[in-house]
């Protein structure tokens, strides 16, 4: 595959549809858009709660950005300190350029310990460079732990949200694939499994468990890298991350060179926004911190792959490099009118909702179908700026990069309606799109308080930057 | 060139000309919480039940009796006691005593019932025990693969209110851990379950003078 590849290698179509063709799909499957309705909402409403809890969000959500933004600014400066920090931890540090090139030093550092499995925690990264396909490919069987990964694994099946990737399937197709495939993995699912949560839950306890007291390596992300500690910190749930991250001898941590912080104290913004961005949780179950490896406790070999894989040409856009601000709180999904009708899968990306539809152009370029379409798989609501913990405006490079696939003479506005139109939005809401989308513009520097018909779907509290102009009105105006 | 010469050299060039980034800014409140310890305790207490950690209250002269008794609610035939645990903590229990031992296998600890600790600290606000490996807590899978973990805060000097108390006070080049209520997934249709693969009870006893 040439450019660079973010993701989705294994269980789909070599060509994925581009997203108005996919949402239309989604759209039609009622059981799908149930599940993602009944999700998104219940994460919302705690959300909000979560959030107000804390009288300085505003201010915790200006310094989080601030930090990513002066980080970015400086990226090469913190790449080399975060470098040496971890090489005076004890750890070894690669550098990727690309997604061939992690998956080849992964493969190697396996090979190395003479091992042929490996334990995973649940990575976003890890899944846009297709690391288990890459590793089956080198007879390296690599398990996902984390309880939807492993639905998602089981179900020969790919994530639809970066949260909770199964959350598209409901308890019995999850029975239905627990008692199907988990036989062929390791431990079969218990006899006369049935689909209650807790049953559920536990026939993957005891599945995985005699995964991770054999396992020698262990493979993750990291939701953050401290430059000046050389500490990486993994937020999780189950445990199945304390579990790859401390039993294994060897641990292999895949991060995205966007993923460093400079400073120990900059991490408490951080532990502060992304579990109730998140989970809506005050603190997620468990964080891990690990600088270099630890005496006597703990993985004692320990190497990072710093990822690029079409980050500094993001970085390189001057609108769109606010998109590497992203902590991966996935908030901006479950706000999403558009993710919430046309599901994950439609994005044809591992990176779904309005942050996939900004950020998979910017990694991989927009010479494809789909990512051509991404900027258009939105209704320019705001709503996803709005809850962003690092204020990314999203509207704002949504508007930017269909300037530039218009601008390659792409397909553009037939596009933009296509795509709302399979997402059943434009065809419910046609006339609250149309001016919400207007007003929201015109009245920018009037600092609308909250654009017409976005009352729906949020409770308006701050001021999404909308763009300078409507897009319809812009495109009237300079189709060519 | 090789590929991090490579990778900085593209950053250098995308960031070129960039805006001068502003300084990050701090804010943000060091506490959410007025600075009465018998407050933030309370709130810590409800913090922790509130995501499904059992908590007790002890004194120094009961926490021993404590400690034996939920062993005996638990049914444990077995305990992990890692070394530098307060022998009065463990000292009216009659489980059989499981020592700390660097060389055994995770496998091993499978086999045990439950483990007993103390912590770095606890923060109020977010209901969180952190665990930084020191003397009365061990390495980090004791308190991970056997399935019953009480854990003793000392109050009120291992409780903070807030996040940014707790980071001023640990020490990053340590393994920490940050438990906040039992292991837990909301990934089957989002209802909640306890106990995936970490301990699936969690107690903490608040021991105050
Ligand atoms: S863009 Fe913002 S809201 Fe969306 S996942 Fe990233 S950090 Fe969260």
């Amino acid at each position: 595959m040439s450019g660079t590849f973010v993701g989705m290698p294994a269980f789909p179509p070599p060509d994925p549809p581009a997203f108005p063709r996919a949402a239309r799909d989604a759209v039609r499957d009622t059981t799908l858009r149930e599940n993602l309705r009944h999700a998104t909402h219940t994460i919302r409403d705690k959300r909000a709660k979560a959030v107000a809890e804390l009288a300085d969000w505003q201010q915790l959500r200006e310094a989080g950005k601030r930090i990513k933004d002066h980080t970015l600014r400086h990226l090469d400066q913190y790449l080399v300190q975060l470098e040496e920090s971890v090489t005076t931890a004890g750890g070894t540090v690669h550098w990727a350029a690309d997604a061939d090139e992690a998956n080849r030093i992964v493969a190697d550092l396996i090979r190395a310990t003479g091992e042929t499995e490996v334990v995973k925690v649940k990575s976003m990264a890890t899944q846009e460079i297709g690391l288990n396909e890459a590793l089956a490919a080198e007879g390296i069987r690599a398990y996902e732990t984390d309880l939807a990964e492993l639905i998602v694994q089981l179900g020969d099946d790919r994530p639809s949200h970066i949260l909770v990737p199964a959350i598209h399937r409901n308890r019995v197709e999850i029975r239905d694939i627990f008692l199907d495939r988990m036989g062929s993995w390791g431990r079969p699912a218990p006899d006369g499994l049935t689909d209650t949560p807790a049953d559920l839950a536990e026939a993957a306890r005891l599945h995985l468990r005699e995964k991770f007291l054999r396992a020698k390596v262990g493979v993750s992300g990291a939701n953050f890298m401290v430059a000046d500690t050389g500490t990486l910190v993994v937020f999780e749930s189950e445990g199945n991350g304390r579990m790859c991250l401390t039993l294994p001898e060897t641990l292999i941590s895949v991060v995205g060179i966007e993923k460093v912080i400079p400073t120990w104290q900059d991490l408490e913004v951080f532990l502060q926004t992304l579990p109730r961005s998140s989970t809506a949780e005050r603190m997620n179950p468990y964080t891990s911190m690990w600088t270099g490896p630890a005496d006597g406790d703990g993985p004692q070999d320990f190497h990072l792959v710093l990822l690029d894989n079409g980050r500094t040409d993001a970085l390189a856009d001057e609108v769109g490099r606010q998109a590497l601000r992203c902590i991966r709180c996935s908030a901006c999904l479950n706000v999403c009118p558009v993710y919430e009708r046309a599901g994950g899968h439609a994005y044809g990306s591992v990176y779904p909702g309005p942050i996939g539809a900004i950020l998979t152009p910017q990694l991989r370029g927009t010479t494809s179908e789909i990512d051509a379409s991404l900027p258009y798989a939105s209704s320019l609501c705001g709503a996803c700026y709005e809850v962003c913990p690092v204020a990314i405006d999203i509207p704002e490079v949504l508007v930017h990069l269909r300037e530039k696939v218009a601008g390659q003479g792409g397909p553009g506005h037939r596009l933009e309606k296509a795509a709302m139109k399979a997402a059943g939005w434009a065809m419910d809401h046609p006339r609250v799109m149309a001016a919400g989308e207007r007003a929201a513009a015109r009245t920018r520097a009037l600092h609308p308080k909250r654009p017409p018909g976005a009352t729906a779907w949020t409770d308006s509290r701050d001021l999404p930057a909308f763009p300078e102009k409507p897009f319809r009105d812009w495109w009237k105006k300079n189709r060519s | 060139m090789s590929s991090r010469d490579r990778i900085l050299a593209r950053v250098r060039a995308a960031v070129a000309g960039a805006p001068a980034a502003p300084t990050p800014s701090r804010d943000y409140l060091a506490s959410h919480t007025p600075n009465d310890p018998a407050a933030v305790l309370d709130l810590l207490h409800e913090n922790l039940a509130d995501y499904r950690a059992i908590v007790h209250r002890a004194d120094p002269a009961g926490v021993g009796p404590l400690v034996a008794r939920l062993l005996a609610a638990h049914g444990s035939a077995n305990v992990l006691a890692p070394t530098g645990l307060p022998p009065q903590w463990l000292a009216s229990a009659t489980p059989v005593r499981v020592p700390d031992n660097p060389q055994s296998t995770a496998a091993e600890l499978d086999g045990v019932a439950s483990v007993v600790t103390g912590c770095a600290l606890a923060i109020a606000e977010t209901g969180t025990i952190v665990l930084d490996g020191g003397p009365a807590q061990g390495r980090r899978r004791i308190t991970l693969v056997p399935d019953h973990h009480i854990c003793v805060v000392r109050a009120p000097e291992q409780v903070v209110a807030s996040v940014p108390q707790a980071m001023s006070r640990l020490d990053p080049t340590r393994p920490l851990t940050w438990i906040s209520g039992p292991s837990a997934t909301s990934d089957i249709e989002l209802d909640r379950v306890e106990g995936v693969h970490g301990p699936r009870t969690l107690e903490v006893i608040l021991l105050s003078e």
